[in-house]
């Protein structure tokens, strides 16, 4: 009884998972006349038209790239400012430090469509208006203290035995910190590396609202297949189905780090 | 306990930096606006508080608001449990794990509007695998004319976005639950619901709080999605918040859609605040159980 349990909700969960998901890919592979002369469970005359269409033209892969770059930024970024400040809040007890805390997730509680104007202001007031680290740095609103948080949590599970005899040995509180601290933390990197990447790939507005041709992410580009001639459903699934991989790549290289478990530290 | 240390600011400098002008800035932007009124070209005057009057009287914001707090509250009955449900049946090792977790955390990474796109597609009855199956088995069914049925697209929409986030961070904190803890409850003779009851669930109290407030605030803020598969229609029973202020600032309405920004902050803040105090309470009640408490209808 409990075995067949823990098959089939695992089972039946994916499936509903997956079969939006299908029917995209399905889509993707038809010709336009098909898609939208009726329901095919699979294409009938299959065509890589779509896809030829998005690697040929460099304004529809552009965008694939410009968003990678940003979202790869905005990654390092947030993961290299919160790593210090994780430290000070699970290590010490300072002036302010609780309000700080709460301040910072309140940032994440900001909805974007409330931020969208005054980015678009202040980045092009400094001339970042249409670069790829305007956006990084506008997504680290919501990433940095989601890092934080996250990093924080697995700090508080390393023994402050650990940094004092690393002290006494010598080292420097940067080499502490590189050398030793970092490796024992090491899942909780990858953890917070994941969010900060899926929530900055993943976000449309901020990232639609700075950008216009040079670092125009792919998310806006897609929205061009609204033509004049109706809509090109064919190619919107497969750029659809491109947005999927870089995610998916992500998932397979921290899986392990999920697996192994977490139970974050102060909320 | 843990040493108090002034020095730590240093440490923190950076992140306080980053934030602050990302995030201070713009809001004083937003408050700016928010007290001014202009005729065009750049020239503005002192409004006072008329604009908040001016969004707090409307009706429009008062329904935007019940649809906002209907939405979440819906979504966390339904995601919380589910994703509870489903990572305490996840396979604990084997190759099985894998798949999971690189199955279930696919839609987490798919962006919003493409989520979007997906669900208006597959939910048209012409072209559509949902909409064709439900017209084929003769259900009633049309998300673009019936408001019950654009909100049921919506609701199994966003499960089928969400859900996989909470199963993940209740599944890491499952894990991280020692062997021995399940012996002793063994050799107590522990019933299943007790282990779960004393064991599990106290142990994912932590990752459910944080799984419950992103949701929450997430829910609460959604835009793309609902954008995309219905517009905020039919008419407008499905107009969010955040639907309702990207249609202000098409619209140039600058000092209106600050108001009302200042506004919808507020609200998430207040409610984050309210899970947050009640979730981290010394003896916290049982997480699963907060959303009925606080989410529902005011």
């Amino acid at each position: 009884m409990k075995r067949l349990f823990q098959t089939i909700i695992p089972v039946l969960y994916i499936v509903f998972l997956l079969v939006p998901i299908y029917w995209l890919v399905n889509m993707s592979f038809k010709t336009n006349t098909e898609i939208t002369t009726g329901l095919s469970l699979w294409p009938r005359e299959p065509t890589l038209r779509n896809y030829t269409v998005i690697f040929t033209d460099s304004s529809w892969y552009s965008g694939y790239i410009n968003s990678i770059i940003y979202v790869v930024l905005n990654t390092v970024i947030s993961v290299a400012a919160a790593l210090p400040a994780a430290y000070a809040f699970s290590r010490y007890r300072f002036f302010g430090d609780k309000h700080l805390f709460f301040w910072l997730l309140t940032n994440r509680m900001a909805p974007a469509a409330v931020f969208a104007l005054p980015f678009f202001q202040l980045y092009s007031a400094f001339g970042l208006f249409d670069t790829h680290i305007a956006v990084a740095l506008a997504h680290c609103l919501f990433n940095v203290p989601l890092a934080v948080w996250i990093l924080e949590g697995f700090m508080s599970g390393v023994p402050r035995e650990i940094d004092e005899t690393a002290y006494v040995d010598g080292h420097s509180f940067p080499s502490f910190f590189v050398r030793i601290f970092m490796p024992l933390i090491a899942s909780g990197i990858g953890v917070a590396a994941f969010f900060c990447f899926m929530f900055s790939w993943v976000e449309v507005l901020i990232a639609r609202t700075l950008t216009a041709t040079d670092a125009k992410p792919i998310v806006a580009i897609m929205t061009r297949t609204q033509s004049a001639s109706g809509m090109d459903w064919g190619v919107l699934a497969a750029a659809g189905v491109l947005t999927l991989i870089p995610g998916a790549i992500v998932i397979w290289f921290v899986r392990n780090y999920i697996a192994k478990g977490f139970a974050l530290g102060r909320v | 306990m843990k040493p108090v240390n002034q020095k730590a600011w240093f440490l923190v400098l950076p992140v306080l930096l980053l934030v602050a002008i990302s995030a201070v800035i713009p809001l004083m932007t937003v408050v700016n606006y928010s007290v001014q009124d202009t005729f065009g070209n750049n020239q503005f005057f002192w409004a006072g508080t008329s604009w908040y009057e001016k969004v707090l009287h409307s009706e429009r914001f008062w329904n935007a608001l019940l649809r906002d707090l209907m939405f979440s509250a819906i979504i966390l009955a339904i995601e919380i449990p589910l994703g509870v449900i489903v990572a305490l049946a996840m396979p604990r090792k084997g190759w099985g794990v894998a798949v999971c977790l690189v199955l279930m955390a696919l839609p987490l990474l798919i962006p919003w509007n493409v989520v979007g796109t997906i669900w208006q597609v597959f939910s048209r009855e012409d072209i559509g695998l949902l909409g064709g199956a439900l017209k084929g088995m003769g259900v009633d069914y049309n998300a673009v004319q019936d408001p019950v049925d654009a909100w049921v697209t919506l609701i199994v929409m966003d499960v089928w976005h969400w859900t996989s986030l909470v199963t993940l961070l209740a599944y890491a904190g499952l894990v991280s639950i020692p062997d021995a803890y399940y012996q002793a409850a063994r050799i107590d003779g522990a019933s299943g619901w007790s282990v779960f009851r004393f064991i599990q669930l106290p142990k994912m109290a932590r990752v459910l709080t944080i799984a419950v407030l992103l949701r929450f605030m997430d829910s609460f803020m959604i835009f793309a999605e609902p954008f995309v598969v219905t517009g905020g229609g039919p008419g407008n029973t499905t107009t969010f918040m955040s639907i309702d202020l990207e249609n202000l600032r098409a619209s140039n309405e600058l000092g209106q859609g600050a108001a009302m920004s200042l506004i919808y902050f507020l609200i998430i803040l207040l409610f984050s605040w309210i899970f947050y105090a009640v979730m981290t309470r010394e003896d916290a009640p049982r997480p699963d159980k907060a959303p009925d408490k606080t989410g529902g209808a005011p």
